[in-house]
Order: C-alpha cells, then structure tokens, then sequence
C-alpha cells in the first residue's frame, strides 16, 4: 500500500485517526476525470476521481441527489474548475457544486453532503 | 485628497423615520453625496430586519433568506456618523421641541425625513381575524402566512392587484391551492383594460389559481369542508383555511396626523415638489407622500424623492418631482403583464390599437394621440418582450412608424424593434435609478468595460432589473461604436471565441481536450463549458468514437451516455430510422425491446420512436438487443445530425416527382454521427406539396421535375425560420456536394450552440455571400470543406456498436458500481397503459415492497 495515495477529501473532516473507515468499491471501478455511483447503505455516493491535479490525484464522494430535480444524477455530472475551484455541474439543470463541500455556487440553500473517502490500494475507501 | 473639516458644533442631526426600500435609498444617496460631513444622521426602523427588496419578497418563500434580501451590506450602517436603531417605533414628533419621542428615549433633529410607507388597507370584515386576516407586506408577515400554511389545504388573497396577484403566487409556491377574489370586474383594475384583465385570468385560471371577480367579502364564519366560510354576496360563499387581504395601501401618515402636518385630501403626507411638508424642516418620501394629492406606489417614484431630498440636504441640484411615470412591468405567476403610460386611453382623442390572441391567451394593447404620431400608453399580456421598445416611444415622444400597430404584432422578420442607437441620449435606460442612456455612454468613457461596472458605477439595472435586456443591447452597441471589442472568450479558460479553438483544433491537428488547453487556455481541468464545446470541435473534425478515454470527460451526460436523460434520472433510447422508412420486422424488434424492459414509447416529430424510462445498468443490454436487430445509434442525444424526414415520393405517391425516400436515405447514411455547433436536422420532399416539411429543417430538399432545390437555414422550436432557397434543379451529386460545403462551413464559423439559422443571420453579407463561397467557391474552400467531410463519413461508426465491443467502456453504465440494484428512487406510475415518472405528490401511494430473496 501506497500512503502517499492516502487523499482525504471533505472540508472540516476530522482527523484521520478518529475516521471508521469501510471498503466502498474497487480503484478500478473509477472512471478518470468523471463520475461514478456507489451504495452506500441507503445513500448514494457519487464518486470523482482525478489522477491528476494541482494537488496530485485526489477522489471525491459527494451525494448523489440533485436537490433541484429530486433525481440521483450528480454522478453523471460534468466536472470543472471554476475561480479556482473544482465543482460537478449537475446534469438536468446544470447548477455547479463544489466538490470539496458540497456548497452550491448559484443557490447557496442547496449543498449536497460529502464524505470523507481514500484510495487505499484497489480499494476506495469512505469515512462514515 | 481634500477634505473640509467642519468645525463640531457645526454638525447638524438628520434623522431618518422608516428604513425600508425608499429610506434606505435615502440614506445610500445622502452617504454618495457626502452629507455624513454635515449631519449625523440616526435611522429608525419599526422591524427588526434593515432595509429589504419589498419587490421581490415572494422569493422567500422560494428559498431566498432575510439576509439575501436585505437592500446592503450591514457595514453600510456601520460609518461613523451614522446610526440605525432597528425595532424602535418613533411615537411622536415634537415639532416645537425639533425632537422625535422613542421608547429609547428622545432625539433632537435638524432635518428630519419621513418615510414610513404605507400599510396594508384591510376592509372591515365582521369574523376576520388570525388567519382569516393575514396581510402581505413585511418579512414579519409572510412568516406568519408560512405558518398557517403549514396546516393548510386553501388559501384565499383577497384583491387582485399586484400585490394580490405576488400574494397567490406565494400561496401557490408554498403548496396550498389559492384563490383570488376581487371586488371589481377584472384583474389588475388600475393597470389593465377588460381584455388585459381576461387575457391575465385565462392565464392565471390555467395556472390552477382560482379567480373570482365582481365578488365583495361580506363576512367570514366557521367553515365545513375548510375551516373559513367566506360569506359572499348572493348567498355564494368559499370556504379556505386562511386569507389574505391584499385590498390595496394606505399611506402611513400617523406620524403627521399626530403633530399636525398638513395631509393629502386622501391622506399621504401633503409635500411639494421638493418633498418638503408643511413644517420647513421636514421632507416626506415614498409612499407615505402625497404630492398633488396622490401616492405613488412604486418604488421607481419613491427612489427619485429620495434622490431629490437627499440632493437638497447636501447642496447639490436637483429636479423637482412632478409626479411620475407609473409604467411597470412584471410576471406575476409567471405570465409577464405591463402597462405603459395612459394603459386605459383616457386622454381625449386617444386611439387605441389592439391584438388579441386567444389561443394563448395573450393580448397587447397600443394607445397612441389623436395625430397619431405618440405612442400614449399600452397594456400587454402575456409577452413583455414589447415593453422596452414601446416604453422608450412613450418616454422620450420618438414619432411613430407610418403603420404603428406593427409595434405589437406577432413579430415577423425585420419587425421595427428600436435598436439602441435611435435612442436619444436623454433616453431613460433605468427608471427605478433615473440612468439615461447618455450616463451609460459616460460610464464607458470613463472606462467601464463590461455590464457588471456599467451596473455598480451608474446603479443601472439594480432596481427592479426590467431594463436589464436593454441595458445589456445599449452597452453593446455603444462599445462597438467605440471600436472596443466585447468579450468573446468562451470561459475563463480559454480567451478565443468557438471558430478561433476550431480553426486551432484543424491547423495544428490537436486531437485532445488537455493538448489543447495546455497549447491554448488556462488552469488544468476546463469547466461544463468548454468540455463539451472542445469535445465537439475535436469530433467534427476527426469523429473519433466519444467513449475514448480522454474524450469521456468531455461530455454531457447524454453523449456520455449515448441516450437522453429525462427529468426523473432514467435515459430515452432512440435507434436511428433513416428517413422514416422501417419494415414490419424492425418494428416488431423495436416493440419487443420496449414491451421487455417497460419503455414508454412514442413517436417523435423525426419520424423515430423514442423508448422512455431506461436506466442506466439497462442500456447496454437494451442497445445489444436492438443492434441484433439490424439499428444503429440516432444520436438523438448529441449535438448532431439527427433525422432526415421524407415523404414517400415518387414511388407511391400520384404527385411525386422525385424518390425522396431514397435521397433520405443517402443523405442521412452520408452525414450520420456527424456533430456540429447545434443539432440539424433535415428534410426530403417528393414534390412542391412539401409534405415532409423541409423548409422548417437546417436542410431542406425538394424535388422539382428537372432535380431538387435546396434550401437552408431553417428551424421550428422556440423561434421558427423558414430556410431559404438556396439553389434550383440539382442533380443527386451536386446536391450533396453543396450540403456538404454548407454543413462544413457552419460547423467551422457558428458560435457554440448556434443553429444554422442563427449563423446564416449573423452572417455579413447573408445569402448572397453564402451563396458566393459554396457555389462560386469564391474563398477557395470548397475542395478542403468536401474533404474534411468526406474524413468524417469515412471515419463513422455507430458508437453503441463500438461501447459494446469494449467491457472497459460498459463499465460507466451501471447503476452502482458496488450493488447490481436499480435505483430505489425511480418510480413510475400507469398511465394510459404505458408507465410515467411518477409525481411527487403520487409518491406517497406508490407501496414499496421488500425483495425477498
């Protein structure tokens, strides 16, 4: 195992040491650069991953449901950087998230919840 | 910096009575106006929430908080000098004394402003009380109607004006079922004629508001069904579980009363044309103000005596207020309504012009002088889209077209629509902040360069927002005078316009998005913008398969995917039917394929069907299914060639004069998968009946005797355009040479998400130069546009058939990629024999079983 793979994401994440982790899917489940939808015990992760950034390769899990239209499709959102920032236009009525807290940059009443989540060798693996 | 320090007993008090919209205005333009050197000004508020857009307060009740509403930031009431007591109710003015008494105590004043408002008028009802008489006027308000409506079905606005009309539409977005009962016989009494009012109730009644007129509340007892009974006159009643009064203002003129000022002869402060009251030392603004014996109830008028009074306070000129313009525009309910000037013709010798369309129940009224030479007033519904121009004939008495009914007629091409520069520079741009075209121009000589400094230095556009549109056309139009060019980047990552990032793609044959914005743009990941932009430049030009690794991350979701994403999350399947023409078989197989997976299923204007309802883990199995069966993709969800429609021709049909169905095919075989700035879609027709209706299409081809004529740039959807003819009797091989040009030429030169007819209008030097490059060839281009099609149709293939073949590029379509289920959150429900998403409020019948295993 990799540590420097280890990438926690989530604003205001607790440290490490306190997380309980749990395996979530494989690495090679990750599409790059896009989105993906995991289980999650009722709750529907959507999970970005980009291999390469300014901080080097770093994994997203953010909700699933588009507060806007009630539908589970954030995972199917186009990922950009916008002033700086990385956010996931959601797909039906393309309103801009931030990846690493879920605040919504055109309507601050929605915000979507985020988990801490890491790549622990093949496996992702999410803070609950 | 020079700075004139007075000396501190020179320091006068100014106090301010009321802060909402025209107050805080007041202070905003006493602050720009340097006033703090000479008074300390003390701000009394009666609610406890500073100054908040009154105008836009049903937006509470969609998710905007009181401090999103607030007119500023906190910090504006925090300079020294300035302070503002919120929740503190001024009890009396002793005008004697110079003093005004508080609960906090009493402070001595100089000067001292009124603007108190106004209240909301409640006519005494026997029975009306707690939520039978909630009014709508004060954040304060609305969370108490927010709170009856939490254990309501019904709610009832009594009043159909504005406010009446904002008050339903704020019942209606907090779930309840409204009404909206009003005293006179229509809608709207002070602002729309009887038509406006019918056309604005046929409007609103669709919109599932009840609307009652010539109806007067009499009294309110218990309800049965509801928990009020509204006791209507004629033994007609309605029963609700809360009303709100909206019957109209009154000016809140207490203050005035009490220490003696002289009043309106309908109340309302009296004031001058200088908003000075009776008593020399004190001014009144807004709606608490009468001058000339009315109130104004706008805040466009509240704002420009505001202005005025605090222009006098700080020694600068200003104009008297002779009263004002009541011209308004808004959406209520979401239907645009304005009225303009003398809305009902009441000025002697007045001609009124009229269109009425019931269909959609939209009706646009001209009133114009005896001479016929001034536009006097108008009434629309439906439509505000005629406001701008008719408010600036009416303002600034520009003289009327020889046919002025033209000016609210269906617009067809070249409708006289008054461009920005036939405006005058006296013309008012912004009436709420009194900006005029010429203040715009001198904001872009002193260097505002883009709309955003054009609206934070002159306050245009600020107000109510209604001259945003125009605003934004004088900005353009006066920077192109300039010789400056506006801003055409495509995002903040890269600074070229679409054609400039497409000829790069061509000249320097780049082949990925990050090539290009490592060579090209800015940052390292792109946006929801130019992903998908760049992604279509790169498969116009080289058509490699859009589930390529690096191509993925470019698109939508409906080319990630290769279906069309509907509203409840699922996908829409549409296999390409080249020209409609579909045998027994395939039709079979397309019914299979939807009876097995439950796909709701309809036929689309392109002559296809298109299968509903899919989700994500089904498509690939769906896809496997139908391509066994002989389909291909359609790519109906690409911003790509999508159908070529035909009629049957010559074949069958007694009048044709040509085989449409087998030019469909080859042109539909010739161009499919190809992508481009919009969608296109074309048409064949057999014979000049036209039955495949090829002049609304991007390309239309018609058969004559001797060949096909072309014609091109056409549309329907939102703004229709018929295609032009472009050239006659064609034989097969030149036609698609001439479509070929064509198509090339626009995906190489059209803005992002321009159609065709869009591009052809922004064309310099339109048809003739069209004409000139693809039949002339005068640029030379027409043997490199041919070839660079012909490397797109050389490279097709159907991208269903190319996923399918790799498990790596499946893997994107599952549900969840750790749990084989569907998505427990996607529900439908029967409706005539075929499922639907299933509506929110049909969620709760939906039983939910446990799979058991």
């Amino acid at each position: 195992m990799n540590a420097s793979q280890t990438i926690i994401a989530g604003n205001n994440a607790p440290a490490a040491a306190q997380l309980h982790w749990q395996p979530l899917c494989g690495r090679a489940d990750l599409v790059a650069n896009s989105g993906v939808v995991a289980w999650l015990d009722g709750a529907q992760v959507a999970l970005f991953y980009l291999p390469e950034t300014a901080q080097g390769e770093q994994l997203f899990a953010i909700d699933n449901r588009d507060p806007k239209s009630g539908a589970n499709v954030i995972g199917r959102g186009l990922i950009g950087q916008i002033a700086g920032e990385l956010v996931i236009a959601s797909p039906l009525y393309k309103q801009h998230f931030r990846l690493h807290d879920g605040s919504c940059i055109e309507y601050p009443e929605q915000r979507l919840d985020v988990w801490p989540v890491r790549l622990k060798g093949d496996l992702v693996e999410i803070a609950v | 910096m020079n700075t004139t320090v007075f000396p501190l007993n020179d320091v006068k008090t100014l106090i301010v009575v009321g802060n909402g919209m025209v107050g805080h205005h007041c202070v905003e333009q006493l602050i720009a106006g340097g006033a703090l050197e000479r008074y300390r000004i003390h701000v009394f508020g009666e609610e406890t929430q500073r100054a908040y857009d009154r105008v836009h307060l049903s937006e509470y009740f969609t998710g905007r908080d009181a401090e999103s509403l607030a007119m500023s930031e906190m910090s504006v009431y925090e300079q020294p000098g300035l302070t503002l007591h919120l929740g503190v109710p001024v009890l009396e003015i002793d005008r004697d004394r110079h003093e005004i008494i508080t609960a906090e105590g009493c402070f001595g004043y100089d000067k001292l402003i009124l603007a108190t408002g106004s209240y909301p008028f409640v006519p005494p009802i026997e029975g009306a009380r707690g939520n039978s008489r909630l009014v709508y006027r004060t954040l304060e308000d609305l969370d108490s109607i927010r709170y009856a409506a939490s254990k309501a079905r019904r709610g009832v606005v009594v009043g159909g004006g504005l406010l009446g009309l904002e008050a339903a539409n704020a019942l209606k977005s907090l779930g309840l079922e409204a009404h909206v009962v009003e005293f006179a016989p229509r809608l709207m009494p002070v602002q729309l004629d009887d038509l406006g009012g019918a056309a604005l109730k046929a409007r609103i009644e669709a919109l599932g508001v009840g609307v009652h007129l010539s109806r007067a509340t009499q009294s309110i007892s218990d309800g049965k069904q509801y928990r009020y009974r509204m006791n209507l006159a004629n033994d007609e009643f309605l029963e609700t579980d809360l009303i709100v009064f909206s019957a109209g203002i009154r000016p809140q003129d207490a203050l005035a009363r009490q220490c003696e000022l002289a009043l309106g002869p309908r109340g309302g402060i009296a004031i001058d044309e200088h908003c000075r009251t009776s008593d020399a030392d004190i001014y009144a603004i807004g709606e608490c103000a009468a001058w000339n014996g009315s109130v104004f109830g706008l805040v466009a008028p509240g704002y420009q005596m505001a202005r005025g009074v605090a222009a006098q306070l700080c020694e600068q000129d200003t104009d008297a207020f002779f009263g004002a313009d009541m011209s308004t525009k808004l959406k209520l309910l979401g239907v645009d309504v304005g009225s303009i000037g003398d809305a009902h013709g009441a000025l002697a010798g007045a001609v009124s012009y009229r269109f009425i369309d019931e269909a959609t129940a939209s009706y646009r009224r001209l009133v114009v002088s005896a001479d016929g030479k001034q536009v006097l007033g108008a009434v629309l519904v439906g439509d505000n889209s005629y406001y701008d121009t008719l408010l600036q004939y009416a303002q600034n008495g520009i003289p009327l077209p020889a046919d002025p009914s033209s000016l609210i007629l269906p617009r067809g091409e070249g409708a006289p629509t008054l461009g920005a520069d036939a405006l005058p520079a006296t013309a008012t741009i912004c009436s709420c902040h009194n900006v005029s075209k010429g203040a715009v121009c001198s904001a872009i000589d002193n260097g505002c360069t883009d709309l955003a400094a054009i609206k934070s230095c002159t306050k245009a556009a600020t107000g109510c927002g209604g001259c945003t549109a125009l605003l934004k056309q004088v900005f353009e139009h006066e920077l192109a005078a300039r010789g400056v060019a506006v801003d055409k980047s495509l995002c903040e990552h890269f600074a070229h316009t679409r054609q400039e990032l497409y000829s790069m793609v061509r000249v320097e044959g780049i082949e990925t998005f990050d090539e290009l914005l490592t060579r090209h743009g800015k940052g390292a990941h792109g946006c929801d913008i130019c992903k998908p932009a760049v992604g279509s430049i790169l498969a116009s030009c080289w058509n490699r398969p859009i589930t390529e690794p690096s191509l993925v991350p470019l698109q939508d979701t409906n080319d990630t995917f290769m279906a069309n994403m509907q509203k409840n999350g699922t996908y829409s399947v549409v296999p390409r039917i080249p020209g409609g023409e579909i045998t027994p078989d395939g039709l079979i197989a397309i019914g299979a394929v939807a009876k097995k997976y439950d796909l709701y299923t309809k036929i689309t204007g392109g002559q296809r069907i298109d299968l509903f309802g899919a989700q994500l883990h089904e498509l690939p199995d769906i896809w496997s299914e139908l391509i066994e069966a002989g389909f291909e993709t359609g790519h109906a969800y690409g911003k790509s060639t999508r159908t070529v429609k035909s009629c049957v021709g010559s074949t069958w049909c007694r009048y044709g004069v040509q085989d449409s169905v087998a030019m469909a095919l080859r042109i539909e075989d010739r161009y499919k998968g190809l992508r481009s700035p919009h969608k296109l879609k074309f048409a064949v027709s057999g014979c000049t009946r036209e039955c495949a209706e090829a002049q609304s299409k991007d390309v239309g081809v018609i058969a004559t005797e001797n060949g096909w004529n072309l014609y091109l740039c056409g549309n329907g959807g939102m703004r229709p355009r018929h295609a032009e003819l472009f050239a006659t009797d064609l034989d097969d091989e030149t036609l698609v040479r001439y479509i070929d040009r064509f198509l090339m030429l626009y995906i190489r030169t059209a803005d992002k998400l321009q159609r065709t007819s869009v591009w052809r209008e922004s064309l310099e030097g339109g048809l003739d130069y069209l004409k000139a490059v693809i039949i002339d060839d005068s640029l030379g281009l027409a043997t490199e546009l041919e070839s660079q099609m012909q490397l797109v149709v050389d490279r097709y293939e159907c991208e269903w058939a190319n996923a399918l073949k790799d498990p790596e590029k499946l893997k994107r379509f599952r549900t969840f990629v750790n749990d084989g289920r569907a998505d427990p959150d996607v529900q439908f429900v029967k409706e005539r024999a075929q499922r639907r998403p299933a509506k929110p409020e049909e969620l709760a019948l939906i039983p939910l079983f446990k799979e058991v295993v």
